[in-house]
């Protein structure tokens, strides 16, 4: 894909829950959402907001029930569930709220574990994971399991393991949910610098200060999305 | 994801929870092992009975002399000589399906020849007893129809008598004493090895009847024309419980023996014994198969149950991989490899202790065991294959799951 090719563009992006019943649900009523690339946007919005909603469509782990979503020029309405995972593996890295590192292996092994799913030969994997240790400052970390680390060095660990890929999207979930605010600031001070590289970065939080960290913020609120904080205006 | 690294996955998982990994292995283990055992032991079984029917010789009845129980003292068949020359004679006469009759009488003497002497139990042949009994002229010439009418004090010996008394000599026209009464060895019967019972058959001696009645049993008293037993040889197998009651017949008319009164005389069916052990042993084997097979699959139970238990502790760890790109097919092939490397890790070493148990059971309890390769690849192929069956569904139930549940579940 060319430079121009937005990462992520969606037209009227829907997704109901429990559609014709009394219990249905528009968790993303008519979304339109343009990122580029190099962009760092915050997605913000309460509970209920559809946020959640609106990462795992963009992050592939779902098909909207209607609209269209290309990511990285990629329609996703027609994959199927082999398909999406082969577009996670290629374009997508996550880093999640509880961090979600493998207990029993330790931080080199976490970062090179999808680079098995892309058949990576196995000394490329250990390079490359290392790289990306040292990158995110853990590079003699490499064998500590999650266990022996700090809340904010497993969260770059699986920062790390985001990047490990190459993807043209870092999608984070709450990364700073889980951290008191000093690592809190040290795992923002990653994003920017990641940012900085040239990095797509969709970071979804609840937290004004977090979000400032981003270039443009945009929110949720009941399935639509508005551009800008002062939709959150409306919301508080 | 390749298959090398599938199978690195598989084993560190497995590894993580070895004590877990080893106990579900162990039905597979005992499954293999015993079915292993079973089917040797029961094949071992049957080869020994085939061995014991060839040297039987197939198709015979054998009439002796005296009721297994008379007036109350069981005297053992062939006790007392009741019957006679010509009871074989008008058993060749008249039953047509009788192929080969052959009566004789037997005693236990001293054999000696030279320094060497030997104890052994004589008999005293007619001509078709050879073919009754299978056994074939190894060296010489063997007994002549003429030897066996003009009663010539020639022998027959087998190969555990030829060995005893002439070692390296050659037995041919050398002369032995049974007893006190001087024989010319004329044959040497073709070795038959070990017997279905495990008696030696070659520890034999034979001499023409009338020879061993006018020299060897004069002392014993016997009247003149009894023998102890005849035994007969019929074409057809079919025809074997026929001729076994058109003998009785045949016999209770010619010894005059009454309606309802004892048989002075017993008819034994071997073959049909043989048949039945044949038959029980199949049955057994079957049995024991069968049982081998049931704890094959409860192991493969085991190994379902616990990679059900397994993809639900790793739920998350499904999510998460989902999330970073493992598709489904990864998924599944991560657990079925799981599932087949415990079934086939306790393949292999039921099949080992298998072997070792089989070969165990062959030493000290002293059973037939015969180790098929056959069995034991299809053993190990059935542990595989086990694995495969069993870790379907929960292999499936984890790649079927959403990643978004997945990675959200608690626990």
């Amino acid at each position: 894909m060319t430079d121009a090719t937005p990462i992520i563009q969606t037209e009227d992006l829907r997704k109901v829950y429990s559609p014709g019943t009394q219990a249905e649900v528009k968790a993303l009523d008519g979304v339109n959402l343009r990122i580029d690339r190099g962009e760092f946007v915050a997605i913000m919005g309460a509970s209920g907001s559809g946020k959640s909603t609106l990462m795992n469509v963009i992050g592939c782990l779902d098909r909207p029930s209607g609209g269209r979503y290309l990511c990285d020029g990629v329609d996703v309405a027609s994959l199927d569930a082999e398909s999406l995972a082969r577009l996670r593996l290629e374009k997508i890295g996550f880093v999640f709220q509880g961090f979600n590192l493998l207990s029993r292996m330790d931080a080199l092994h976490n970062v090179m574990m999808p680079l098995g799913y892309s058949n990576t030969p196995l000394a490329e994997r250990t390079e490359r994971a290392r790289a990306a240790l040292e990158a995110v400052g853990l590079g003699e970390r490499a064998h500590h399991r999650p266990g022996e680390m700090s809340g904010g060095q497993q969260q770059r660990v699986s920062i790390a393991r985001a990047l490990i890929n190459q993807p043209a999207l870092v999608l984070a979930d709450e990364p700073t949910g889980a951290l008191d605010t000093r690592t809190s600031a040290e795992v923002m001070k990653l994003f920017e610098k990641l940012k900085a590289q040239g990095q797509t970065i969709v970071l979804i939080t609840h937290e004004a200060d977090v979000a400032h960290h981003a270039d443009r913020i945009c929110v949720m609120r009941d399935g639509k999305l508005y551009e800008g904080e002062h939709g959150l205006g409306a919301v508080a | 994801m390749t298959w090398n690294d599938t199978l690195r996955t598989a084993v560190f998982a497995l590894r993580g929870n070895w004590m877990r990994s080893t106990l579900t292995s162990l039905g597979v283990i005992i499954g293999i092992a015993a079915v292993i055992v079973m089917v040797s032991v029961g094949q071992g079984t049957q080869a020994e009975i085939d061995k014991m029917v060839s040297g039987l010789g197939a198709n015979r009845l054998d009439i002796s002399s005296g009721a297994p129980n008379t007036g109350g003292i069981r005297g053992g068949a062939g006790s007392q000589a009741t019957l006679t020359d010509g009871d074989a004679l008008a058993i060749r006469e008249q039953i047509p399906e009788v192929q080969y009759v052959a009566a004789g009488t037997r005693g236990n003497a001293q054999i000696v020849y030279a320094e060497n002497n030997w104890s052994t139990n004589w008999q005293g042949v007619q001509p078709d007893f050879f073919e009754i009994n299978g056994w074939k002229i190894g060296a010489g010439t063997g007994l002549e129809p003429g030897d066996y009418t003009s009663a010539a004090k020639v022998v027959v010996i087998g190969e555990t008598i030829r060995r005893e008394l002439f070692g390296e000599e050659d037995p041919l026209g050398q002369s032995l004493r049974i007893g006190k009464v001087p024989f010319r060895v004329v044959g040497v019967l073709a070795p038959k090895g070990q017997g279905g019972f495990g008696q030696d058959q070659d520890d034999v001696i034979m001499v023409p009847l009338e020879t061993a009645r006018r020299r060897l049993t004069g002392a014993s008293g016997a009247p003149p024309g009894t023998v102890r037993q005849i035994a007969l040889g019929v074409t057809r197998s079919e025809d074997l419980s026929f001729v076994q009651e058109e003998v009785e017949a045949l016999l209770r008319e010619r010894h005059k023996i009454a309606a309802g009164a004892e048989d002075d005389f017993s008819v034994r069916n071997i073959s049909e014994i043989v048949a039945t052990r044949t038959q029980t042993t199949r049955i057994m084997s079957l049995l024991l198969g069968a049982v081998a097979g049931i704890s094959l699959i409860v192991g493969g139970i085991g190994i379902m149950n616990i990679m059900l238990v397994s993809v639900t502790e790793r739920i998350r760890e499904i999510g998460l991989r989902m999330a970073v790109g493992a598709g489904p097919r990864d998924i599944q092939r991560q657990f079925l490899t799981e599932a087949m490397l415990i079934s086939f890790g306790g393949g292999i070493i039921g099949t080992l202790i298998g072997i070792a148990g089989a070969l165990l059971a062959g030493k000290l309890g002293s059973l037939p065991v015969l180790l098929d390769w056959h069995v034991v690849a299809l053993a190990a192929g059935c542990s595989v294959a086990t694995g495969l069956f069993f870790g379907f569904y929960p292999a499936r139930k984890a790649a079927q799951l959403d990643p978004i549940e997945a990675l959200r579940h608690q626990g």
